[in-house]
C-alpha cells in the first residue's frame, strides 16, 4: 500500500518533470538545428562577407551573392521606426490606464488592449494592406509598400506589450511616492513626469526591449505590407526586406547553399534576440538588487 | 528615552475620576488668540463612500505651537489630519461636509490645492524619500515650483538639510541615493524636503512609529526646534510623545474629537472620563 503510493507519486513527478523539459530541450534542439544547417555557409562565405555585403544573389550560378546587409539595417530601420511611433503611444497609454482611467471603462481599456495582443499577424497584414498602404501612399507617394507601413503595423502590434507591461511598473511604484510627491504641491504631470516615470524606468525599459524583439521577429505582417524588395532601403517610403522576410520568402524555392544561407540568416535574428534577452536579464536584475 | 515603552504615572490615574463633561479646555489667555488662529475646522464631517469617519470636528489650532492627536487606531486622527492639505482629494469615495480655514481661508472653496500643500507640508508614516539622490529629493519641491537656478538650489537645499539636524550626516553624500540613508535619517530627510518649499505648517502623521528610539529622540527634539517657526499637527501613537512635545492635544475616539485642549490639562486633569481611560492605558 505504502510503496504503491510512493511509485505513484514518482511516476506523476516524473510526468511533470519529462513535460518541464520539453520546453528546455526545445529550446537547446531549436538553437542546435539552426546552427548545424546554418553555420556551414562560411565555409563558402566568409561571416564579414555574408554580415555586411549587400548582394544578395543565391541564385547567379556563375557567382552567388550572400551579402544579408540590407536585411539587417531593414530589420532595425523597421524596429526602430515601429519603437518610434509605437512607445510615445503605448506608454502615454499606460500612464492613462495607471494614473486616469477608472472604473469600467479602465476595465474595457485593457480588455481592448489584451485583444489586440490576440490578433493573428496575418490579419494584421490584411489591414496593413488594405488602410495603411493606401493612406501611405495617399500622404507620402511611392507604391505605399513601404518601411514606414511596416513599421506602424509593427507598432501597432507592439502596443500590447509596451502598455501591459509599462501600467503594471507604473502602478508598482509605492503609494507613499506619489503622496510624497503630490503633498509637496507637485501637480498630477509633475508626478508623473518626475517621480512615477523614474521610479519605473526599468520596468519601461523592459516593455520596450520586449516589444523590440517582437517587432524583429514579427514576419507575416511586415511581409504583407513592406514591399519586400532585397534591396537596401532608402527613405521611409522605399520597399525593404527584414531578416524574417528573407526567410520565408526564399524558403519556398531554396535549394543548396541558398537554402543553407536562409539558415544562416536564422542563426543572425537568433543572436539579436538573444541579445534583446540577456539586455532584459541584466536591467531586471539589476533592479531588483537595488530595490532589495 | 528609555520609558517610550512604559507608561509614567499620570496624577490622577490613581484618582480615578468619573467626569464625563465634553468641556474644552482652555483658559483666558488663549482665547485673545482667537483671531489668529492657523487653521479651524468647523463641523467637520467625512466619508468615505456611506462610511462615516469623523463627525463633527470644530477644532482651532494655534500657530507656532506642537499640537498632537491621539487616540487609538482607526479614530480618524490621520483621516483627519490629511483633511488639512486636501490630501484626502486623491481618494475618490472621500467626501466632507464642514468648513477648514488656514489663515481665515476656506481650503474647500477659495484656494488653490498646489499652492495649500505648499504652504501646509506633511511628514508621513513610513519616510518615504523618492529613489533619486539626496540633494534631488530636497531640490524636488523648489523645482516643482519653479526654481531652476543652481545656486539658489544649492542654497535651499543646504539650508533645509541643516534645518532638519541631518546637514553633518550627509555633507559628503549628497550625490548619493537617498534611499542608502538611515530610516532615521531618511525621515529627517523628508522634513527637510518639506521645509525648502518654505511652509508655515507641518503635518507630522506618525513620524517616529516606524524609527528607533534614538532617531525618534532626534526628532523629537527638530520638532521642538521648529516650533519657532512653523506650527505643528502630530498625529502620534505614543502618549509619552505626545505629552513630551505638545503644547495643545486633541484626544479623538471613534471619528469624534472627545477633547482638546492644552497638554498638560489633557494629560493630568482631564475632563472626559474616556480622554483619563486612553491617558492611563485602560483601552487603545
Amino acid at each position: 500500500m505504502k510503496k504503491s503510493r510512493i511509485i505513484v507519486e514518482s511516476i506523476i513527478k516524473g510526468f511533470f518533470l519529462g513535460c518541464a523539459l520539453v520546453a528546455v530541450l526545445s529550446v537547446v534542439l531549436i538553437t542546435l538545428f539552426i546552427f548545424i544547417k546554418g553555420v556551414p555557409l562560411f565555409v563558402e562565405v566568409s561571416p564579414l562577407k555574408f554580415l555586411f555585403s549587400t548582394r544578395w544573389e543565391p541564385t547567379n550560378e556563375e557567382s552567388p551573392g550572400f551579402g544579408i546587409f540590407s536585411f539587417i539595417i531593414g530589420s532595425f530601420y523597421v524596429t526602430f521606426l515601429a519603437l518610434l511611433i509605437g512607445v510615445p503611444i503605448g506608454l502615454a497609454c499606460a500612464i492613462f490606464l495607471a494614473e486616469f482611467a477608472k472604473g469600467k471603462f479602465a476595465v474595457m481599456l485593457r480588455r481592448v488592449v489584451e485583444l489586440l495582443a490576440g490578433i493573428p499577424s496575418v490579419v494584421y497584414g490584411l489591414f496593413g494592406v488594405i488602410v495603411i498602404c493606401s493612406l501611405v501612399r495617399e500622404t507620402f507617394g511611392g507604391t505605399g509598400f513601404s518601411v514606414l507601413s511596416g513599421a506602424i503595423i509593427l507598432a501597432i502590434m507592439i502596443l500590447p506589450t509596451i502598455i501591459n507591461i509599462s501600467e503594471i511598473s507604473i502602478r508598482s511604484v509605492p503609494e507613499e511616492y506619489r503622496e510624497g510627491s503630490f503633498a509637496m504641491g507637485a501637480t498630477h504631470w509633475q508626478t508623473i513626469t518626475k517621480v512615477l516615470l523614474p521610479a519605473s524606468k526599468s520596468g519601461i525599459l523592459a516593455a520596450i526591449i520586449l516589444g523590440t524583439g517582437r517587432a524583429i521577429g514579427e514576419t507575416m505582417a511586415v511581409l504583407m505590407v513592406a514591399g519586400n524588395a532585397p534591396i537596401m532601403p532608402g527613405w521611409i517610403t522605399s520597399k525593404v526586406r527584414t531578416l524574417t522576410m528573407n526567410i520565408v520568402t526564399d524558403m519556398s524555392y531554396a535549394s543548396g547553399n541558398h537554402m543553407v544561407a536562409l539558415f544562416t540568416t536564422g542563426i543572425i535574428l537568433f543572436f539579436f534576440i538573444m541579445l534583446l534577452n540577456i539586455t532584459i536579464y541584466i536591467i531586471t536584475r539589476k533592479s531588483r538588487i537595488r530595490n532589495a | 528615552m528609555g520609558t517610550t515603552f512604559t507608561l509614567p504615572k499620570f496624577k490622577q490615574c490613581e484618582e480615578n475620576k468619573t467626569t464625563s463633561e465634553n468641556k474644552i479646555n482652555m483658559t483666558e489667555e488663549d482665547d485673545t488668540a482667537a483671531m489668529n488662529f492657523k487653521i479651524i475646522t468647523k463641523n467637520l464631517d467625512l466619508f468615505y463612500g456611506d462610511f462615516q469617519a469623523l463627525y463633527d470636528i470644530s477644532m482651532d489650532i494655534r500657530p507656532n505651537k506642537v499640537t498632537a492627536l491621539i487616540g487609538p487606531s482607526g479614530c480618524g486622527k490621520s483621516t483627519f489630519l490629511r483633511t488639512l492639505n486636501r490630501m484626502n482629494d486623491l481618494i475618490a469615495s472621500v467626501h466632507l461636509n464642514g468648513n477648514v480655514y488656514y489663515d481665515q481661508t476656506d481650503i474647500y472653496k477659495n484656494y488653490d490645492v498646489i499652492e495649500l500643500r505648499k504652504r501646509i507640508g506633511m511628514v508621513f508614516q513610513k519616510p518615504n524619500p523618492f529613489p533619486m539622490t539626496v540633494f534631488d529629493n530636497v531640490a524636488y519641491g523648489p523645482r516643482v515650483h519653479g526654481i531652476k537656478k543652481k545656486n539658489q538650489l544649492h542654497d535651499i537645499v543646504e539650508k533645509s538639510i541643516k534645518k532638519a539636524a541631518l546637514w553633518d550626516e550627509v555633507a559628503d553624500r549628497l550625490h548619493e541615493p537617498a534611499l542608502g540613508l538611515s530610516g532615521g535619517q531618511q525621515q529627517r530627510l523628508c522634513i527637510a524636503r518639506v521645509l525648502a518649499v518654505e511652509p508655515d505648517v507641518i503635518l507630522m502623521d506618525e513620524p517616529t512609529s516606524a524609527l528607533d528610539p534614538i532617531s525618534t529622540a532626534r526628532i523629537e527634539d527638530l520638532i521642538e526646534e521648529l516650533k519657532q517657526n512653523y506650527t505643528i499637527i502630530i498625529v502620534t501613537h505614543n502618549m509619552q510623545q505626545a505629552g513630551r512635545i505638545s503644547d495643545f492635544t486633541g484626544f479623538f475616539l471613534n471619528g469624534k474629537l472627545i477633547e482638546m485642549g492644552k497638554a498638560k490639562d489633557i494629560f493630568f486633569n482631564p475632563a472626559d472620563k474616556r480622554t483619563e481611560d486612553y491617558i492611563c492605558g485602560r483601552f487603545g
